[in-house]
Order: C-alpha cells, then structure tokens, then sequence
C-alpha cells in the first residue's frame, strides 16, 4: 500500500528562522529522508514551493475555473511531502509521525488510490 | 440430540446469538478482512443453523460450527461474484488461501480475536462520535436505532457515521491488530476514552429531560469488564471500577419525584454495596500495580466516598490528597474545581470560595454550570446570599439538563426562605 505524507506548517516562519536553527531542521529531515530510503519506504518526495505558488483547478460544468493560491485557507500549509510504502495505515502513521514537521506542523496521511488493489486489509499480528 | 423440537432448536440459536455472535462475527472478519462481508457471513452463518441444526441437532461446539459456516458461505458469495466480476477474481484467489489456512477458534484465538475489534472499532484515526458508533454496533451488538435513541441522532446518521468508519478502514488499511506494546498505553487510552464517553451519556444524559440512560451505563460497564478480561491493565480497572462506583449511586442520585440529589444528601442505604465491594477491590488492584493513571485515582475517590458512612465521616483529608495526585498526572480546570469542593469540606466554605475565585479569575470554566453552582453553595453557606443566587441564576443560564435546571431553580427558592 501506498501512502502520501503530507507536510503542513506555517510557511512564514521557516524564512524568519536563524541560520543554525534552519541547518538543525535540514540535518533532521537529511537524517529521516536516509532512514525511510534505507527501510525501503521511500518511494518519493519533494519540497514545495509556498503556497502564493499555489493554483487551485476546478472543473464545473465543463468549464475550466483556476483559482490563485491553495485550496485550503487554514494556518498552516503544505510545504512537501513523501510517498512511502507501509503495510498498513499504523505503519504508515509510524513513518508519518517520523517526520520532523509533525513537531510543529501537521502531516497528513492518504491511501493512495490504485486500481484493483485488494480492498482487504491484512489480518494478524 | 436429533428429534428436538422446532420450538426448542429455535430458543436455542437464539441464545447461542445472544452469547456468541459478536465472538463470531470478530473472528469472520479476521478470516474474511471485510467487516459487511463478515456481516453476511454472520447473517448466513445462524440462517443455516436454523436450517439445519433441527434436523442434524445442535453441534457439539456450536461457535465454531457458525464460524466455519459462515467463512464457507462467505467464499461462496465471493466466488459467485467473481464469476461475474472480473474484478473480483483476484479476491476470490484470495479466498483459496483462507480456506486452506487453519481457522483458529480456539478459545485464545477467539479472545484476542475480540480484542482486535475493540482496538479497531477505537482507532484514533476514525472520529470520535464513529468509534463509539461502530463500538456499540459491532462489539456490543446495539442496533443503529438503539444507537441513534441513545445518544439523540438519527439512526439514518448513525448508520452512515458506520458506513464511513468502514469504508476507511477498507480503503485506508487500518489493520485488524492488537497494538504493539509501544503503542499499547495511547491505543488503550483511546479505548478507555470511547467507554467512558458511553458511560457518560448513559449516566449523565447531556440533554433532554431523562437524567439517566440506564442501557449505555450498563453497556459501558460490560465492555469494560470485557477489556479487563482480556487486558487487565491497571488503567483498565480503574476504569471499570469508577463506573461501578458511581452506577452503585444510581438509585440514590435521583429522587422519586426525578430530582437530583447531591451526594451529600443521598440516602446510602440504598447504594449497591456489590458494586461498591468490587469497585475498591478493583482500585487497589490498579493501584498496587504502580501503574496507575487518572482512571483509577478518579476512583479512588470515588471509593472514599462510598465507604464513607456518612457524608461528615468522609475523609475529606485523603480526598484533597488523592485530588493532588490526579491534578499532577492529569491537570485540568474540572479537577481543580473538585478539589476546591473537598478543600471547602476540609477547612471551610472560605477557603473553597478563594480558590473557586481563582479558577474563574483566569476566565477557564466561566461557561462551565457546575463551576458557578459550586460557587453558590460556597457563598449560601457563608451567609452572602445576594452572591448566592447571583452564581445559581448564572449556573441556570448555562444548563441544558431538565433535571439539573430544576435543581438550581429549588436551590433559588431556598435562598429567599
């Protein structure tokens, strides 16, 4: 199963942050990034551009509508995310709170939807 | 055993349903992975028995009869969709494992079976208001409309809170485990959480005009006893016995014409002295563990009190201690306004009124009923009755409970006497 962690927090304040405390942040998320390569459950990620970057796209009616700016109007923001491989959604909220984000932000867990996969969930443990 | 009577075979499967279906059916969704298809095995499972057990008599382990019937039908009904589906084809392959994997129905299996649907039915990633839904439907059995009456929603909207629980299970893969030890004490507090809320609405009805919903009380206590069974973790206990504590209370909590009774007031010959016996028994079990939480200290008051044999003989002393230990492990405002309530028992209303002051003072529990209620007790007692029915008549604008309305309203009349 696949699932996509997203990173949420307040973008404005990682630019105002000093310089050792923006180094400490990246040595943290270099050390989780190798971590999940290592188990094998990375399957991808990316750091996103802030949010005035953002285009939301909706289609009504036929027609194309894009808007400025991200679909949500909350606090915090979505700043990047990884794509992994867990077993099961605790494995992927194991992964997820492994996140240095999830300290001051939020990471949001999605199944990704895939065509024909089994919809049973593995029994044990 | 053949030869029994219709009559009789049906008394029979209706008993066996009421004691077995729900460790059933915690087992069917094991081997099946699908709680609806776990459902219908369950549905056709006792539907054969009916069929059959007249005729071939009543099995010799009528549990694993319904659990081998029903995994039979279910793959039946997946093989037949199969047919037509190719979609499904892949699940019915599936299938061709189970049926060769051993269907554990021994009695542990069974156990940690149900265990796997408690932690299920609880996990935090579902909502709140789902779990104790989908609690209620699959592990205690309750219809949707049972749980609709019970906490005041449709059993439409219940239903659809149930569908939506299982959908993510299914599509995000909530697996069907008993946590890890790691995650033991979040998921068992998650669990607890979801006991207590369905104590809670039975014992104190947040709205409307019954003050108790006798059916949720009971239903809250057998899933505890359920989980001390099969867990017994200190929490746990403590749990269970802080309900047994207060449902022992029950009778005396309401006068016969419906009004509230203050503890103070009740007459405690008529608490429940079994409940009361096993509910210390429990607390000094949780607390000779070391282990104990804000369960099991909530209880430990609560077992002062009801070995108190009266309300001057409480030991007010061991109660504020008790109180200072539980507001160290679990601070909160509600905990604070308790404790200020025994602080006033022990040393004077005077005392209890400042701190009661400076709980409000940081404007936490301003909208709180109980907080301005407290409040005027303490200043009827000290003789300031302007103050007195200036707190109950703002604790009356805040409540929404009948009974509790009625009781600050006789508490107002009081005062002009």
């Amino acid at each position: 199963m696949k699932y996509l962690c997203m990173i949420y927090s307040e973008e404005a304040v990682f630019p105002t942050l000093p310089k050792a405390e923006v180094d400490k942040v990246m040595a943290q998320y270099q050390a989780f990034g190798e971590s999940v390569k290592k188990s094998g459950q990375l399957l991808g990620a990316n750091r996103l551009h802030p949010t005035h970057t953002a285009t939301t796209i909706r289609i009504r009616d036929g027609k194309l509508s894009t808007t400025d700016g991200p679909f949500a109007e909350t606090k915090e923001q979505l700043g990047g995310y990884y794509l992994i491989e867990a077993k099961d959604l605790n494995e992927a909220i194991q992964v997820g709170s492994r996140i240095p984000g999830a300290e001051w932000g939020c990471i949001e867990v999605r199944p990704i939807w895939e065509r024909g996969a089994p919809p049973i969930p593995k029994a044990g443990g | 055993m053949n030869g029994e009577p219709a009559g009789r075979i049906h008394e029979t499967v209706d008993a066996v349903y009421r004691a077995e279906s729900r460790r059933v059916l915690a087992t069917l969704i094991r081997l099946l992975g699908d709680f609806d298809l776990a459902e219908e095995a369950l549905h056709d499972a006792f539907a054969a028995a009916l069929e059959r057990w007249p005729e071939a008599g009543v099995p010799d382990k009528p549990r694993a009869w319904l659990v081998s019937a029903g995994r039979f039908k279910a793959i039946d009904a997946i093989r037949r969709r199969a047919r037509f589906d190719a979609s499904q084809a892949e699940i019915a392959e599936r299938f061709d494992g189970v049926t060769a994997e051993s269907a554990d129905t021994d009695d542990d299996g069974v156990e940690d079976d149900r265990l796997r649907l408690i932690f299920t039915c609880c996990h935090p990633a579902l909502p709140p208001d789902a779990q104790v839904a989908l609690t209620l439907r699959e592990v205690c059995g309750l219809t949707t409309e049972e749980i609709g009456h019970a906490f005041l929603t449709s059993a439409p909207t219940v239903a659809q809170r149930i569908v939506r629980a299982k959908s993510k299970i299914r599509d995000a893969r909530i697996p069907y485990q008993v946590p890890s030890l790691a995650d033991l004490p979040d998921r068992l507090d998650t669990v607890l959480h979801v006991i207590y809320l369905v104590f809670n609405e039975g014992y104190s009805a947040s709205s409307g005009e019954a003050l108790t919903r006798h059916d949720l009380s009971a239903e809250a206590i057998r899933l505890a006893r359920l989980l001390v069974e099969l867990l017994p973790e200190p929490e746990a206990m403590g749990l269970l016995a802080l309900m047994l504590l207060h449902e022992s209370r029950r009778t005396a909590r309401t006068a016969p014409d419906g009004e509230l009774v203050l503890l103070d007031d009740q007459d405690r010959s008529t608490w429940n002295r079994e409940m009361i016996r096993e509910g210390a028994a429990l607390v000094e079990r949780a607390l000779a563990s070391r282990r104990f939480g804000p369960y099991t200290l909530q209880a430990a008051i609560a077992a002062v009190h009801a070995e108190s044999a009266t309300a001057a003989a409480t030991d007010w002393d061991e109660i504020v201690g008790l109180y200072d230990v539980l507001l160290r492990a679990d601070p909160s405002p509600v905990i604070e306004l308790n404790r200020a309530a025994a602080v006033a028992m022990r040393d004077g209303p005077e005392a209890g009124l400042a701190l009661i002051d400076a709980i409000l003072a940081r404007g936490t529990l301003v909208d709180y009923h109980w907080a301005h209620s407290a409040r005027a007790d303490l200043c009827r007692r000290l003789g300031r009755t302007a103050e007195a029915r200036a707190s109950y008549e703002r604790a009356l604008g805040l409540t929404r409970q009948e009974p509790e309305r009625r009781f600050l309203e006789r508490r107002l009349r009081d005062l002009e006497d």
